[in-house]
């Protein structure tokens, strides 16, 4: 499903099931708050999190193919696709609202679902050799939940970048995500992008902030998303360092 | 006036005439009229293209047409008509069910920027037309409609300013640059088949229209509450899942 290690300061979260696709199911989904709850309950002052994916794919999204399973184009493939909708809408709060820098380490595919997880982290690194970035829902015929819709409009900054990914279901490859402002930076291999992403994680770390407020400064960025997501945030002065 | 014709999977909507094509009652139930006929005729794989003949693609408006009614306060009721008149040519724009792309082959200023501006895609022909939001020049405000469409479809904080507040005249490079339109095209010629280049390019996917429609209100819920359109979820019977 995934694991969670900690190296040093960095907790680092590794997608291993779901299959070679990543899908995220029920079962897929649980098992990110789980590991999500532990790397919170292990915070210090000083951590950060970097979550990455074996193979071909980060995550190719929901697992419509268990969704289908129900009886296809029934009401209960419908459901099926609903809940796994709603059960991912906290992974996306308990990132969102995660007490420490997040960094999204895509060393492939990351499709619909699967793209929104990247998004959700605060930094978003991939490799520029294969891959891309795709929001399959028109192609496959669905709308958007609320929170991604939202997802895209926190993160991606230019009205034609968001029609492109939402509205033309672009399949972009990492340099075109950088230039539309959707990912931070492109790497030209997995190896590559790992290292940066290690590199940045340590970066942050040693600026040792206080969780909790990186938490709360990073919900008040994000003020329609933590509205959808139900999240709210609140003033924090911890003891002065000053 | 304006045409509708269809050629292949493309509807062409043409604002016809020589002149400046400006938005008057008669004209915009036209355009309304072309609209609904293309909703009805879409299919699975539909794109629509506005372009028009001449030297200007509109220039907004029909001011002279309120400044007839004499009293102050007659031209004040048509100019208000007006902009009543033209916010469901947007709303019909902003939920069409199809991929909409303008190919703006003339000046194209105020109502008549925003009427190229209520498109997906916004080619413009760079040797010569500006898109011009004339209003702080003649006097007035702008209509909450305009306004969220500007705000909706330029991301620059600079790029709004430059063109609500200065009044800028912008070239067909600029307006790539500030992020406006989506590319520049040296003739009328060039940007007509740029747009049918594109045309063809958005119906080979042959998305599902209504589909499409909703994801495009789901992209600006701001102008959507404006224009008195609510989404809905949309779930289409089950099509071969792309892989990657």
């Amino acid at each position: 499903m995934c694991t969670l290690e900690k190296r040093g300061d960095i907790f680092y979260l590794t997608l291993t099931g779901g299959g070679e696709e990543h899908r995220l199911n029920p079962t897929v989904i649980a098992s990110l708050r789980s590991a999500l709850r532990e790397a919170r309950e292990q915070s210090t002052r000083g951590s950060a999190l970097i979550t990455v994916a074996d193979g071909k794919f980060f995550s190719n999204g929901f697992d419509l193919a268990w969704a289908q399973a129900a009886g296809p184009g029934t009401a209960a493939a419908r459901d099926r696709l609903d809940h796994m909708v709603s059960l991912f809408k906290p992974v996306v709060a308990d990132l969102v609202s995660l007490p420490m820098p997040t960094i999204a380490a895509l060393t492939g595919h990351a499709a619909a679902a699967g793209m929104v997880l990247a998004l959700s982290h605060d930094y978003v690194l991939m490799r520029s050799d294969r891959g891309v970035l795709y929001m399959s829902e028109l192609d496959i015929g669905l709308t958007f939940p609320d929170y991604f819709t939202a997802i895209m409009r926190s993160k991606v900054g230019s009205p034609a970048a968001r029609r492109d990914v939402m509205l033309k279901a672009a399949k972009l490859r990492a340099t075109e995500a950088v230039a539309m402002g959707i990912i931070d930076s492109a790497y030209d291999s997995a190896q590559a992008v790992l290292e940066a992403a290690v590199r940045l994680g340590g970066e942050l770390v040693k600026r040792k902030w206080n969780g909790e407020i990186y938490a709360e400064i990073r919900k008040a960025l994000y003020p329609e998303l933590c509205g959808m997501l139900g999240l709210t945030n609140k003033v924090v002065v911890a003891s002065s360092r000053l | 006036m304006c045409t509708l014709e269809k050629r292949g999977e493309i509807f062409f909507l043409t604002l016809t005439g020589d002149d400046d094509h400006r938005l008057n009652p008669s004209l915009m139930d036209s355009l309304r009229s072309a609209l609904r006929e293309v909703k009805e005729q879409s299919t699975r794989g539909s794109a629509l293209i506005t372009t028009a003949r001449g030297k200007f693609f509109s220039n907004g408006f029909d001011l002279a047409w309120a400044q007839s009614a004499g009293s102050a306060a007659a031209v004040e009721d048509r100019l208000l008509h007006l902009v009543d008149l033209f916010k469901p040519e947007v709303a019909d724009l902003i939920s069409l069910p199809m991929p909409t792309i303008a190919a703006v082959t003339g000046h194209a200023a105020a109502a008549g920027m925003m009427l190229a501006m209520s498109h997906d895609y916004v080619l413009m022909r760079s040797d010569r037309g500006v898109l011009y939001m004339s209003e702080l020049d003649i006097g007035m405000k702008f209509p909450d409609y305009f306004t969220a469409l500007v705000r909706s479809k330029v991301g620059s904080a600079a790029a709004r300013r430059d063109v609500m507040l200065r009044a800028k005249k912008v070239t067909a490079s600029e307006a790539l640059a500030m992020g406006i339109v989506d590319s520049a095209h040296d003739s009328a010629e060039a940007v007509v088949e740029a747009a049918v280049r594109l045309g063809e390019e958005l119906v080979k996917r042959k998305w599902d229209g209504e589909v499409y429609g909703e994801i495009r209100k789901a992209l600006y819920p701001e102008l959507c509450g404006v224009l008195g359109l609510a989404d809905k979820a949309v779930i289409t019977s089950p099509r071969h899942v792309p892989t990657l």
